[in-house]
């Protein structure tokens, strides 16, 4: 199903959408009266903007810098060109280590790279130790959000998912209840685990570090306990300088969820005594869209999805509607970069508002790149019957008499042809809504009259 | 080719335009940083404590294993430091010493020579952290020209107790990490 | 102070920014700046009071206006639906159509921003092009950035809503965005409060999108719906008697679900509500 029909389908339970486009616009909110509390708030964004312009600029300095700089820290780096080789090289870590129980904490680049289903093929577990992330591995489905990945689940539903998978009573709904319920689980996973895959959320090239931000902790259990530690990283997650994370930490909760700051800021800079920790850098398509010069700057975003939650679409529709792995307006301007064909209905599941470019924390123009993305889906699906009819309208609007004579004759039927010829199923606009009345004359002819 | 030198070829080959790197302006913050410092705690969830307070808790026998690093908690103090921390699984409590804290989010930071093991802070049951009025700056950049270039493998701002909302955006309070965060300033 | 030849009611206190010293300095040199009048297509065919309620207020504010007969379409349902590059006659005959004069003004923000931002380059035509972009001006901005009109007097007794259409409200800035931490501002805003009892209401949300978006409003048929209802709700549930704004289509697309739901809340075009008050 395309997207627009995803949305109908979503749209159709009115009750649950309604309460999903309430509970992302609370957050969105929260992000705006977070955000009026620092006055300088702009000037971060556009300090924010201009590292990461920086950054894109002189990437592959970085990288090599990042590279060294941890090297010399006793971290292990390793380069994937692809989300198969980005797989490949966890299992071979896997298997140095003899290791077939893992733990992994919020990483959308391993759901990109759909790192899950490859090591179970491989005779792994994967627990997702994030709670959100637990509950939708439970019920087999991806995120929905890249931040709040169960947001589409009611308490009730998680209630009986916990029921079924960890032996809750029936019917407690309590999210207290549920949450302890889901703590005493994932700690008897940590303390097994060897090995913990985290994502990675700065990369700081100066120093060779990097920053993992999480509210619940789940991240640090994991890797504290375990003796190996593998962070995914996008090659765009790089920040040159340590003191640039001043700014881009004060932007971050604040834009996601509406917090000062996360719970937990942990910056990994040398394994512990006897422990390991290996990065693998990620391209998978980000040097194609570095390539490319109307999109590149969508390679600035530090995930926080702001732009999600102020997406009147993404609200009233939910993360599944995109059916891809980042959905919402980055996912739209993102996506069709990896697979064009697939995502070509993306950019259009929008209205243009341009909310998403003001609350991007480093300035994306999110909704600028999801026009453009349209003129590159039309151009790759040549002339479409939608093509041929604008074409036939620009036709029409270059000539001012064929423009005239063609208005009169659409005012004059849909003035006298009957309502059911008017309202039926092939005019779309007409299914809930009414059209325009229709005046006698148009303003033409009426300034013809009284301006001669 | 290794994808290494394929990936660093491919960016170099689009000979990209280099923007300047932006100078950080020094903003400044709240005048009273340990009022500040303490709303945000309590916006957090966290809660500030007198040592007074923390002593009386401490002496009630509600938290049987206590782990401190700090020699004025050091007659609580009932766990030797372990050499697998697995074996802190059941901690009640860790008092511990922040290095300095930011008063415009309750960032506190903490770093190995601080933690003593890294898994500490999350796996306890419930952390104090004490915290010096003196230490504390008013927002990330200071904190960021404080840290410097100061070296140590693993280091953290800790900011309140560990969380989540994923449960229908209702706040939980006790994720994975300590349930409950205690600061006292000294 | 520059002598206008206006309307009893009116009061108009200039403010010398550089925008409106151009306009009154042509004033000066008894050279009548020359207005045009742009109606976005929809509004000729469909909202022709509309319209004439621009040309009007225009007129009673002292413009010489005039409507180019031979004016078309912007091109921005073929643009936004991907099909930039197909609208260069559409955009070359525009630049020409408005060549000849000092200001081109619209009662439509999204018209006005595509203009400026989304029309291709017309090769043979760059410096008409570029003079169109600095001098084409959506209405309320027309009012109140050349106009300099700082307040209007006149009496409205209604609860008035404003529908702050997206790209005039984040593409032209007409009126500060709720996502920025900015001072507060609005145009439209400076034109209606000091009417005498109008009321203006705030919202729930206060420029969310009304889900028109041009082929938008067809092509995601169910959200585009969704989205206008839950606006109108806003609207209606604070007690909006009046449902005002700068984008007919914007406006279109709600009377029609309002409409379809016989909702009785009414709607206005933001030039009919001036042309009122203005005799």
């Amino acid at each position: 199903m395309s997207h627009p029909q995803e949305a109908a389908e979503f749209l159709k339970d009115t009750a649950k959408s309604k309460w999903h486009d309430d509970t992302l616009w609370f957050i969105r909110d929260k992000r705006d009266k977070m955000s009026k509390t620092i006055p300088e708030w702009e000037e971060l964004r556009e300090l924010a903007s201009s590292i990461k312009d920086n950054v894109l600029g002189n990437l592959a300095d970085y990288l090599e810098e990042f590279e060294r700089n941890a090297s010399k820290n006793g971290i292990h780096i390793h380069w994937a060109k692809d989300a198969e080789e980005h797989n490949t090289i966890v299992l071979s870590i896997l298997k140095k280590k003899d290791c077939t129980a893992i733990v992994k904490s919020k990483s959308i680049l391993t759901e990109e790279c759909h790192l899950n289903p490859f090591l179970e093929k491989n005779g792994v577990e994967v627990v997702d130790t994030d709670l959100g992330e637990r509950i939708v591995q439970f019920l087999g489905q991806p995120p929905s959000h890249i931040v709040l990945p169960a947001i589409h689940l009611k308490k009730g539903e998680i209630s009986e998912l916990f029921h079924e998978r960890l032996g809750t009573e029936k019917g407690n709904e309590d999210p207290y209840y549920l949450t302890q319920a889901a703590r005493h689980h994932l700690r008897e996973k940590f303390l097994a685990a060897k090995v913990a895959i985290t994502g990675v959320n700065f990369g700081v090239a100066e120093t060779g570090e990097f920053v993992v931000c999480t509210n619940e902790g789940n991240a640090d259990m994991g890797v504290h306990l375990a003796d190996t530690h593998i962070a995914s990283m996008g090659i765009e997650k790089i920040i040159p300088k340590r003191n640039h994370l001043g700014v881009f930490l004060r932007l971050l909760a604040r834009s996601a969820t509406g917090q000062n700051i996360t719970n937990y800021n942990s910056h990994f800079r040398s394994p512990e005594n006897g422990k390991e920790i290996h990065i693998i850098l990620v391209d998978n398509g980000r040097t194609a869209q570095l390539g490319r010069e109307n999109f590149r700057d969508s390679l600035k975003c530090i995930r926080c999805g702001a732009c999600m939650n102020t997406c009147p679409i993404y609200r009233r529709s939910g993360g599944f509607s995109y059916k891809s792995t980042v959905p919402g307006p980055i996912g739209s301007i993102l996506s069709p970069g990896l697979d064009l064909q697939k995502h070509s209905s993306l950019p259009f599941a929008s209205t243009l508002c341009g909310s998403c470019t003001d609350v991007c924390p480093v300035k994306i123009n999110i909704h600028e790149q999801l026009y453009l993305w349209r003129q590159e889906i039309t151009k790759a699906q040549g002339t479409s019957i939608k093509g041929l009819s604008m074409k036939f309208g620009n036709g029409i609007f270059k000539s001012p008499l064929s423009y005239n004579y063609s208005g009169k004759i659409m005012r004059m039927a849909l003035k006298n042809l009957p309502k059911s010829l008017i309202y039926n199923p092939a005019n779309v606009w007409g299914k809930q809504r009414d059209l325009p009345p229709v005046p006698n004359e148009s303003f033409k002819e009426w300034v013809k009259k009284n301006r001669p | 080719m290794s994808s290494k030198d394929s990936i660093i070829e491919k960016i170099r080959s689009l000979k990209l335009d280099q923007k300047p790197l932006p100078e950080i302006p020094d903003f400044g913050g709240a005048t009273d940083l340990v009022q500040a410092f303490c709303t945000s705690i309590a916006e957090n969830n966290g809660e500030i404590m007198s040592a007074e307070d923390l002593i009386t808790k401490l002496e009630s026998g509600i938290y049987p294993s206590i782990f401190s690093t700090d020699v004025s908690f050091e007659n609580f103090s009932n766990q030797a430091l372990p050499v697998d921390v697995h074996s802190f699984s059941k901690l009640d409590l860790a008092i511990l010493k922040g290095q300095f804290a930011v008063a415009e989010n309750g960032a506190i930071w903490l770093d190995d020579a601080d933690l003593r093991l890294r898994a500490i802070p999350f796996i306890t049951e419930h952390l104090v952290i004490l915290v010096s009025r003196d230490s504390l700056v008013a927002n990330m950049h200071q904190a960021y020209d404080r840290l410097g270039d100061q070296h140590s493998g693993f280091g953290l701002f800790i900011a309140g107790p560990s969380k989540t909302a994923d449960i229908e955006q209702s706040l939980v309070i006790g994720a994975h990490g300590a349930k409950s965060l205690m600061v006292v300033l000294v | 102070m520059i002598v206008f030849n206006f309307k009893i009611r009116l009061v108009a206190i200039f403010v010398f920014q550089k925008d409106c010293l151009t306009y009154y300095s042509l004033m000066e040199n008894n050279t009548k700046p020359q207005i045009a009048l742009f109606i976005p297509c929809y509004v000729d065919q469909f909202y022709p009071n509309v319209a004439i309620a621009t040309l009007e207020v225009l007129e009673k504010l002292g413009c010489q206006v005039t409507y180019p007969m031979n004016q078309t379409c912007c091109g921005q349902p073929m643009a936004n639906a991907g099909f930039e590059r197909d609208t260069l006659g559409t955009t070359k005959h525009f630049i020409e159509t408005f060549a000849a004069y000092d200001y081109v003004v619209c009662p439509s923000g999204s018209c006005v921003l595509h203009v400026k931002e989304h029309s291709p380059k017309a090769q043979g035509l760059e410096k008409e092009q570029e003079a169109l972009h600095n001098k084409i001006f959506e209405f309320t901005e027309f009012l109140t950035d050349i106009l300099g009109i700082e307040k209007l007097e006149g009496s409205f007794p209604h609860r008035i809503g404003y529908h702050a259409s997206c790209q005039g409200q984040r593409g032209l800035r007409l009126s500060s965005s709720s996502e920025l931490n900015e001072k507060p501002f609005s145009k439209a805003k400076k034109l209606l409060e000091n009417l005498e009892g109008l009321k203006w209401v705030e919202l729930a949300r206060t420029d969310e999108c009304c889900g028109f978006g041009g082929t938008f409003a067809v092509s995601e048929e169910a959200l585009s719906v969704q989205m206008g209802k839950d606006r109108l709700e806003d609207h209606i549930s604070h007690q909006v008697e009046i449902l005002t704004g700068g984008d007919m289509s914007c406006i279109m697309h709600l009377q029609g679900i309002a409409q379809r739901q016989k909702q009785s809340i009414k709607f206005k075009h933001i030039a009919e509500i001036l042309n009122q008050i203005l005799k």
